[in-house]
């Protein structure tokens, strides 16, 4: 099972979840499909990543706005 | 009948509608498009002081109307960094008035993300940045002027006691004797970065592409947006009309952006768009009567925001018959009459 | 640059029929890590054909006559023939507390469910309208949720004789209905205010939740459509029966065309018409009802990318206008989610679409002729994060 760090919080992420599916609470409503850009978060230092539609690699680090 | 019609709503006849308000006159201004949606829009909105009497004296009057001005209207005075890349930029630098010189090393604790080997630079402190659509907003509240979407053909049928022509680019379609031709402009900005950049970034070859006749020049001129978005310039292309993305002078204006500040590349840019400037053979504003009621306020190339202000006071003395702030016979149209 | 003979976009079920009957070099394209498409997410019932190249993860930004589409991560690819498959996104409407941590999509929170997001025991309300809540519930329920009721704003005397009309759809509802046993299904029934847990609709009654999927119907995705210069008709691509647009060479298959669903999606990507009564009658049956535009208060936000109230829009008659004074519809989404709000609450008409029609690092931009090299990892040059 692979593990992202979230805000510094360690996650165990089912094998093909997106990385939008393991984050806490952010602004809705989010659409989960590339549109509304709610769900932008930096991941391994880079900023505004879509986190709908990035699926979770183990070790990846995400911080939320 | 109304004292003055104002042909044009964008930033320079929403200033001229202020200042002519402010003396008394009743003011009306015709455009077929919101106000301030042109130029005025598409432009940057940079406040700079180029070294001649009249930016100097119009960033001065963006200054004092500032602590006015509604907070959407994003004033910020952040300055400009003049980049020089090489000791003979430096040198021109060095002969820039009011400004403070930057060393490589001050150059890169001021803005770390440019790229190494720079010589210096120059701040310019007192450079602002805008955000003229609702700078232009204001000016026209301030100003009671009525404001009336109607496309103007003629500027000789218009009944009033002064006409002022502040049409921009599209002076060229109303007045085709002057000689004033549309300037393309592109524009690119960015998602929102804050903190990545502190000053407007301008490099000191701008002035080459900004005052040169070339038919297509590109220049490094990158703006913070106090959002943390980067606005990304500059172009500037004579004889084309369309208002698309031309891609290759895209391509070459950001390619320019990414040399000096290479943390662009990897930077979104959201949105990217064109306008046009009005430029005069000279790159000297044409300000001032031109026959019968009719004045012109136009010509601003990319400097319509900063100096619309010095325009508005100058145009008005000359039509109220006061003493002008500045000498306004470098700006008279009967320049270019024969 | 690579040259193909076909090029789809979007690997949803138009995409995919499309995919399995077009012949030559084909290539695929969707913005998703996996083909499906948001009703098949990830488990798609037709497989990718073997002769057809899938680019997952590949967003198209800018489409040029000829054609060229510019992507990210690969650059420019070039196709004789393009179909279009973009499929739809959901209408979201604002009422108080809309853009409330917890408040999804009613789709989106069926494809974070689909997408690894928990959700066992979590007491869910979903409301808006549409056939696409019942599926949503089907799905969140298998998943574990409680469900504690589905809020449709249409009203039955509508939707009976909607279903009676298609009859061959009725055993699909059924089935969808008997999965949801015991879920109470309100019509007429909408949220009126959602804060801190407890959405109230518009009886008065009050639930208390852990999430609120909200999707008020859906809006064609068809930017690339007007990028190329293809006809719309009430915001719909135009079609002649061979799914061709009003652009040679261009073609449309699915949602953006009118939205109809899978078996719609399926017929016109494999090249088949769909009948577009049933188009126009799902349309009729879901339409909203004028109340809810009257839902969001003066602070309520209309546009969440730029933070701009429903106060601050309603000086403007022009969304021109709005924008430049508020910055309404600027920001990142560039007014995918408030552009059909606006257009119903205050008429705004629509901007036109502009490359890039997605935010792309400028690189993408500044070497149009060569694909960037794709980019992996972290990256030293990548601009700081704030915050």
């Amino acid at each position: 099972m692979p593990k992202i760090r979230c805000n510094g919080r360690e996650i165990d992420a089912p094998a093909n979840a997106t990385v939008a599916a393991l984050l806490p609470p952010l602004p809705g409503p989010l659409c989960a499909m590339g549109v509304c850009m709610g769900c932008r978060v930096t991941i391994d230092g880079r900023p505004h990543q879509l986190a709908c539609q990035t699926l979770v690699r183990d070790g990846m680090e995400v911080t939320t706005p | 009948m109304t004292d003055v019609v104002i042909v044009g709503a964008g930033i320079v006849g929403a200033a001229c509608a202020y200042e002519l308000a402010q003396a008394g006159a009743t003011v009306e201004l015709l455009d077929p498009n919101i106000p301030g949606s042109g130029a005025t829009a598409a432009g940057m909105g940079h406040l700079v002081d180029l070294d001649d009497d009249l930016s100097r004296y119009s960033v001065n009057l963006w200054h004092q109307l500032a602590p006015q001005l509604p907070k959407q209207a994003e004033f910020w005075n952040c300055g400009t960094l003049w980049i020089a890349a090489n000791d003979a930029e430096m040198e021109e630098a060095r002969r820039k008035p009011g400004v403070e010189l930057l060393d490589a090393k001050q150059l890169y604790e001021a803005e770390p993300h440019l790229r190494p080997g720079l010589a210096g630079g120059a701040v310019a402190k007192g450079d602002a940045v805008v955000y003229a659509p609702v700078a232009t907003r204001w000016l026209l509240e301030q100003a009671k002027a009525k404001v009336t979407r109607r496309a103007v053909t003629s500027l000789d049928e218009i009944q009033a006691g002064a006409v002022i022509c502040a049409t921009g680019a599209m002076t060229a379609k109303l007045l085709p004797e002057l000689p004033i031709r549309p300037r393309k402009g592109h524009l690119a900005i960015t998602d929102r970065y804050p903190g990545l950049v502190q000053h407007q970034l301008v490099e000191l070859g701008y002035m080459t592409s900004a005052q040169g006749e070339s038919n297509e020049s590109v220049a490094f001129n990158v703006q913070p947006r106090p959002t943390g978005q980067l606005l990304i310039g500059s172009s500037r292309q004579y004889n084309v009309e369309t208002t698309e993305i031309d891609p290759p002078i895209l391509d070459r204006m950001l390619t320019r952006a990414f040399e000096l500040l290479p943390v662009l590349r990897d930077c979104n840019v959201i949105r990217t768009w064109t306008g046009f400037r009005a430029s005069t053979p000279d790159k000297i504003p044409l300000i001032g009567h031109l026959r019968g009621n009719l004045y012109l306020a136009t010509g601003h190339e990319g400097l319509g925001v900063t100096t619309s202000l010095g325009t508005a006071k100058i145009l008005a003395a000359e039509i109220l018959r006061r003493p002008s702030p500045l000498p306004p016979a470098p700006y008279r149209p009967e320049r270019f009459q024969t | 640059m690579k040259h193909y003979d076909v090029a789809i976009l979007g690997a949803g079920p138009a995409g995919l029929a499309a995919a399995r009957v077009a012949t030559g070099t084909v290539v695929l394209i969707d913005d998703n890590p996996q083909p499906g498409g948001q009703i098949w997410r990830g488990a798609p019932q037709i497989p990718v054909p073997a002769h057809v190249d899938f680019l997952p993860q590949t967003k198209v930004f800018d489409a040029q006559p000829g054609f060229t589409l510019q992507t990210v991560p690969h650059g420019p690819i070039r196709a004789a023939k393009l179909i279009l498959a973009t499929g739809a996104r959901e209408l979201f409407f604002p009422f108080p507390g809309w853009t409330e941590p917890n408040v999804f999509g009613a789709g989106g929170l069926q494809a974070l469910v689909k997408s690894g997001k928990p959700i066992q025991n979590q007491r869910v309300l979903i409301a808006g309208s549409g056939p696409l809540l019942l599926a949503v519930a089907a799905t969140l329920k298998k998943a574990g949720a409680n469900i504690v009721g589905i809020a449709e704003q249409a009203p039955l005397g509508r939707i009976v004789p909607f279903l009676l009309r298609y009859p061959a759809k009725l055993p699909q509802a059924i089935a969808l209905r008997a999965s949801l046993l015991g879920v109470p299904y309100w019509t007429n029934t909408w949220v009126t205010r959602f804060s801190n847990g407890t959405a109230t609709l518009n009886n008065g009654r009050t639930l208390n939740i852990d999430h609120l999927a909200t999707g008020f119907g859906l809006v064609p995705n068809t930017e690339i459509a007007q990028l190329l210069g293809c006809r719309l008709d009430d915001g719909f691509v135009v079609v002649d029966s061979h799914g061709q647009t009003t652009v040679p060479g261009v073609y449309c298959a699915g949602e953006p065309t009118g939205i109809g669903g899978l078996d719609k999606a399926l017929a016109e990507g494999a090249g088949q018409p769909y009948n577009g009564a049933f188009v126009r009658d799902l349309a009729q049956a879901f339409a909203l009802n004028p109340a809810l535009y009257d839902l969001a208060e003066p602070a309520t936000l209309i546009c969440r990318c730029e933070t701009v109230t429903k106060a601050e829009c309603q000086p403007y008659r022009e969304w021109r206008d709005a924008k430049l004074q508020t910055r309404c519809g600027m920001g990142a989404c560039q007014g995918r989610l408030c552009g059909p709000i606006t257009q119903r609450l205050f008429g705004w008409t629509p901007s036109s679409v502009r490359p890039p029609l997605v935010p792309v690092p400028a690189r993408y931009l500044a070497t149009a002729q060569t694909p960037p090299a794709p980019e992996s990892g972290r990256s030293e040059n990548a601009p700081p994060a704030h915050r």
